[in-house]
Formats: structure tokens, sequence, C-alpha cells
């Protein structure tokens, strides 16, 4: 109908370079938009890790304490004068010995506030060290961690630094001797919340998430699957099964803030579980992951080709040998990979754990899921709030550890994913 | 409705056969798929559905088994009796149904699992062996009367799906006739083999007669002829003549079947 060839001439020519010039137009919008959101990402990842970068260190000093025997009790080697044996061990490392009280004091809180605890925790574990020294290397407390890392100027005039000009020329002349050292943190995920951000570590909230995901996995994947398998192979269709499956869905995106009001006065406040506990948190954790499971095991159950059930029930499978024996096997790389990012998401999840009290200030990690516990986002939470100069860096550091957990889940999501649909 | 111009030759006693279905219609949603067919299927010989695609065979075929349960929305009404009870009625239980009519899909639809898997399925579950030496004996037996044995005797742990497209539909074929069922329907079972290959599901076909009821779908005029005793013409959604094969093609009663197995296209037919 039209002239003999349609394709040339310079109507065409024209046409072919607009449709040409709409692709060039669309990559380049697709790979801005990429472009902005690594760039992004870059700058979030880049000023944690130089955010982080203190906490990586801490700065310690070796302190020989004589345990002298007039200064303890025989009877109980827990009491005795701790406070003392600390602040004649750190003195003895300086080249003026102290002469009023307030100078025993400052030499005395160089080191960490729990340093005295730490040497009474040491002899009462081996009374063989009355009368002998002990040698320990002790943070030392935050301000001057702070003045060895460099991150306080000397220069700052002296009323408004914490340490003054006496306290810093102790520490350069503890720093003269060789006994000061900067180790790396290993504290930082070896040891639990403290109030000293020189000892706090993260070793409680990881080990409350791991609690707390432990009761939410235990709940929310069977219960997901089989809530989905039946929905999904059994239900019939109907008003009600419609309602419920809108309100699946409706469940996934309720504000996680609302499921912790509900774990506060349902679990809580009905059913007295102890507050703080990880039981409590992986409750409330599961009714956020439930909807989500669900929903991907759903989405996984369809994708199975209709010729596979048709092929098991041609064959005179029932319908849960079917379910069972065939299509739960081929969803499942689907159904573990949303589970896992499921479980990423509730391991990131704060406000609903700050309301059933996971933001309390615990120091031990928790020895089952009724202890009381904090969690790494919570955990973040407070150490954002506190007011000493060493928790900046040390909350860099834990949402390092957080975004770290993320990603090896996510990372064993798509190595489990590659694997069983290679079996497949 | 109109069954009235519909011609018997050679009528089968509803009593003589292995299945009979009386005015069966098939719905997919508010869509009409088979219009009232009315066909007794003897038993221990071949019945071959011809016809035009989309005439509804693979649908007739799919609703003697109940495979049509399956789909949402389809729905069958009427009476398709095997040996006399209607495998409609509720109290029957479609999973026996299956394990006694057998079925091999028109699309090759292998499990995801290995070859002697796939064999061994129907079998086991339906407690057919004792041992795993006696499972193993079903499934090397089936395999070679599917005539895919020799090909991989030496993988049987290879996934099923790793075969090629006549492998995979002669292992459906060793899959379905493994539970040694009474009815075994066939969906164009040949569609992706080479004449080989096809020979040797024919011959198979031919054998398991003696012991099984079989309905197969063709599009090979050929194929109807030689393994079917008698045929059965679908024209969209009805069941337009069937009788023996033989007059099937030598003297079909119907313009409509002439036309079909010719070759011929309406727009082709000379006028009245
Ligand atoms: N699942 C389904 N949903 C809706 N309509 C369907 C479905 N399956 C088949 N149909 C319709 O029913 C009619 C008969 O289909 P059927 O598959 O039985 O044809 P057929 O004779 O087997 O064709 P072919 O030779 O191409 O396999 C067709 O019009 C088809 O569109
Ligand atoms: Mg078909």
């Amino acid at each position: 109908m039209n002239a003999p060839a349609p394709h040339r001439g310079g109507a065409a020519e024209a046409r072919r370079r607009r449709r040409h010039r709409a692709d060039r137009l669309l990559r380049l919008l697709g790979l801005g938009a990429i472009s902005l959101a690594l760039g992004l990402l870059g700058v979030l990842i880049a000023t944690l890790v130089i955010g982080a970068t203190p906490a990586l260190t801490q700065t310690k000093l070796r302190v020989t304490f004589a345990i002298s025997p007039e200064l303890i009790d025989p009877a109980d080697p827990g009491i005795g004068a701790y406070r003392l044996i600390l602040r004649r061990g750190v003195a003895a490392l300086l080249p003026e010995q102290p002469t009023t009280m307030a100078e025993w004091r400052e030499i005395g809180g160089i080191v960490t506030g729990n340093t005295q605890f730490a040497i009474r925790d040491a002899v009462m574990a081996d009374p063989s060290l009355i009368g002998r020294n002990l040698t320990l290397t002790v943070p030392v407390s935050d301000a001057y961690d702070q003045l060895g890392k460099g991150l306080t100027s000397r220069d700052t005039p002296p009323e408004r630094r914490k340490l003054s000009d006496r306290e810093i020329a102790r520490f350069d002349a503890l720093t003269a001797r060789g006994a000061v050292s900067r180790p790396f943190n290993w504290e930082l995920i070896t040891r639990s919340n403290s109030r000293f951000p020189e000892t706090a570590g993260l070793a409680g909230a990881i080990v409350g998430s791991f609690y707390m995901l432990l009761v939410c996995f235990v709940v929310s994947f069977p219960a997901g699957i089989a809530a989905a398998v039946w929905l999904e192979e059994f239900a019939p269709r109907n008003r009600l099964t419609d309602a419920v499956e809108v309100n699946i869905n409706n469940l996934a995106a309720v504000p996680s803030i609302v499921f912790g009001l509900l774990g506060l006065s349902v679990l809580i406040g009905v059913f007295g579980l102890p507050r703080s506990t990880p039981l409590v948190g992986g409750l409330v954790l599961s009714l956020m992951t439930l909807p989500t499971i669900i929903i991907v095991t759903r989405a996984a159950l369809r994708a199975v080709p209709r010729s596979i059930r048709e092929a098991a029930h041609g064959v005179g499978a029932s319908r849960h040998q079917v379910v069972l024996h065939h299509v739960l096997p081929l969803a499942m790389p689907g159904i573990l990979t949303g589970t896992i990012i499921g479980l990423a998401h509730a391991l990131g999840e704060t406000a609903p754990l700050l309301l059933i009290g996971m933001n309390a200030f615990i120091t031990d990690p928790p020895g089952g899921i009724l202890e009381a516990s904090t969690a790494l986002p919570t955990q973040i939470f407070i150490w954002a709030g506190s007011a000493e100069h060493g928790f900046v860096s040390r909350t860099c550091a834990a949402i390092l550890v957080l975004l770290g957990f993320l990603l090896a889940m996510n990372a064993v999501a798509i190595y489990l994913r590659q694997r069983l649909e290679r079996k497949t | 409705m109109n069954q009235s111009f519909q011609t018997h030759v050679a009528p089968i006693g509803a009593a003589a056969a292995k299945i009979s279905t009386r005015g069966v219609d098939v719905f997919y949603g508010p869509k009409q798929a088979l219009f009232g067919v009315d066909l007794d299927i003897p038993r221990n010989q071949v019945t071959a559905l011809i016809g035009p695609s989309g005439c509804g065979k693979s649908t007739f075929l799919r609703a003697i088994n109940r495979m049509n349960d399956t789909i949402a929305g389809a729905r069958v009404e009427g009476e398709i009796l095997l040996d006399g009870e209607n495998v409609y009625d509720p109290v029957l239980d479609v999973v026996e149904l299956r394990a006694r009519v057998g079925m091999v899909f028109q699309k090759p639809n292998p499990f995801p699992k290995s070859i002697f898997e796939n064999v061994a399925y129907g079998p086991r579950i339906h407690g057919m062996a004792r041992s795993r030496a006696e499972l193993a004996e079903i499934v090397v037996r089936s395999l070679r009367r599917a005539g895919l044995f020799e090909e991989v005797k030496d993988r049987l742990d290879a996934p099923g799906t790793s075969l090629s497209g006549g492998q995979q539909q002669r292992l459906c074929i060793a899959r379905a006739i493994a539970t040694r069922p009474e009815v075994l329907l066939m969906d164009e079972p040949a569609s992706a083999l080479d004449p080989i290959a096809t020979a040797v599901i024919e011959e198979l076909i031919d054998e398991l007669r003696a012991n099984y009821t079989i309905v197969i779908v063709t599009h090979s005029m050929q194929q109807a002829a030689r393994v079917s005793q008698r045929t059965a013409f679908f024209h969209l959604g009805r069941l337009i003549e069937d009788g023996p094969t033989a007059e099937i093609f030598s003297t079909p009663r119907r313009r409509q079947t002439e036309d079909y197995i010719t070759g011929r296209s309406a727009a082709q037919r000379p006028g009245p």
C-alpha cells in the first residue's frame, strides 16, 4: 500500500534516527540512576569506614601492679584496697610521685574505670598472686584514648579540653617509657556493653541478635511455609481466603513499630513473658517476617511449572505427595532466599525492639533466650545517644558490623540459591 | 443436543467398553471446549483421536483421568464410565483413578529428578515394589519397553531433564507404564520422536494392547492407521464420527472427516 521501498529514503532515515536517539536517552537515564545509587552508597560506606577507623584500635597501658599482702583481707581476697594497688601501679611508671589527693585521683583515672575490678578478679581467681606482681595491659580511659589517637588537639585551649596540661604531660611520659601501645581492638566484638567506651563491645548485642533471629526463624519459617502451602495449594477460592490473602499482604506493610506495641501489650502485658529478652524480640520479629515468608513462598510455589504438578498427578500422587515430593523441593531455593532476606531485614529492625525494652543497659551476653539482652541495632541506637567521644567511632564500627552480617546473610542466600538450582 | 446425526459404525455396546462417555461437556471458565461427546472405548484396543488443532482432543483425554480437575475454572459435565463406574462420582478416589489410568502428556514433563527416580516414583508411592532390587527391576523393564534403556543405562542418576526432547518423551512413557495402569492415555506421544523411536513406541503400543486399553491422540494419519483399531474424529469440540480405523480411513461417513483425512480445507472443497 506504501511506496515500493518503505524502509528507504529520507523520512524513514529520520524516523530511525529518532528511535536511536530515544534508545540512547533511555540507556543514559538508566546509567545515571545507577551511578547515583552507587555513588550514594559509596559515600555512606566511606563515611562509616572513616568514622569507624579510630575504633579499630584501642590505646592501652602496660602496668605492673604489686599485690601487697597488707592491702588484702587474708580471709577473703575479694576485699582489699584494690584502688590503692591500681594507683600505686600507675604511679610507679611516672617520673614524679603525686603529692595531693587530687593528683592520686588523676593518676588512677588514666586507665579505664574497671581496672581495679579486673585486678580484684585476677587475684580472686588466683590467690597465689598475693605478695607478687601482676602485669596487665589495660585500656586507658576515653580522654587519653582520644589523645593517644590524635583526635584531641594539644593546641586546644585548656579550658576546652578534658585533660589539663599536667595530665597530658603524664601521658607523654608514659608514652616515652614505652608503656603505651595501641593494638587492634578485638574487645569490640569480644566484650559486651559498658559505661566506658574504651571497654564497650558488641558481644552481648551479637549474641542477643543471634538468639532473636533463631527464635524468629524457628517460628516464622515453618509457619510461613505451612500457611503459604495451604493458601496456594489447598485453600478453596472464596471470600474468606481472599480476605486472608489481602490481609497477609497488608500485614507485610504494617510499620514495624506497631508490632513492637503488640509485643509490649500482648506478649509482655498479657502473657507475661519477660521483657528485654530475645524470646519476645524474636516473636515480635517473626510477626514481621511471617508475611514476607508467606509471600515469597507463594511466589516460589506459583513459579513451579504446571507440567510438574500434572506429571505427579498423572502417576497418581495425592495432593500432599505432589506438594511435598515435587512442588516444595522445587520451590525451596526461592523460599530459602526469601527467608534469609526476610531475616536480614529483621536483623536490622530497631523500632519494635525499643518498645519491648531491648535497649536496656546490659553488660553480659545473654545465656539464653530468656535472659535480658540487647541487639545489634538497639546497641547502635544506645551508643549513638551516648555523650562520650569514644562512642562516636564505636557507633560507626557497630554499624559496619551490622552491615557485615547483613552482607554475609545475603551472600549465603545467593550461594544457597545457586547451589540448589544447579542440583535440579 | 446434536448427537442425532452421529453415526456409529459397528457400535460397540457400552458393556464391552472399557470407557464410555455420555454427553460430556467440558468448560474452561465460560468457554465450552467439548460439546456432548458420546464415545465408547473398547478394552484391549487402541483408539486414536484425530482432528484439527484446538478441537478438544487433549481436553477429552484429560477429562478421562480427571486431569482437568487441576485447572482452576475447568468443569466437566456428563458421564465418563470406567468399567461402568462414573469417574466423576464424588466417592471415587481420584488417586486410584489416576493409578489405573496412566497418562503421557503432549509436552514431555519429566520430574527434575534422576532418570531412575522419574520411573521409580509411581511404583514407589503405590507400594508396588517390596525391595530396592524389585524397584530397580521395574525401572529397567519400563525403560526397556519404552525403548530408552540402551541410551541411558550408564547414567540412570543423571537428571531426567538432561535428556533430549524425544528421550524425555520416552522417559515419560516409561514412567506411565511403570505403574501398570489399565488404561493408557497418550497425547501425541511421538510428536517429538524420530522415525526409529516412533517405531519403537508404536511397537510398544501394539504390544501393550494385549493387556491395556490405549487412547492415543495423533496428528499423523499414518500413525493412526498403523497403531489403532478404532478412530474418533473431533472437530470444534464435537465428536464428528468414530468407528473401526479401516472404515474411517476408507469410507468416512461425514464430509468433514473425509476432508480432514485427505488434507483438504473447507475452502478447497468443491461445492455440493
Ligand atoms: N487451560 C485452558 N484454559 C482455557 N482454554 C483452554 C485450556 N486448555 C485448552 N483450552 C481450549 O480448549 C480448546 C481445546 O483445546 P485442546 O488442548 O483440547 O485441543 P487439542 O485438540 O488437543 O489441540 P492440539 O492438537 O493443538 O493439541 C481450545 O480452543 C483451547 O483454546
Ligand atoms: Mg492437544
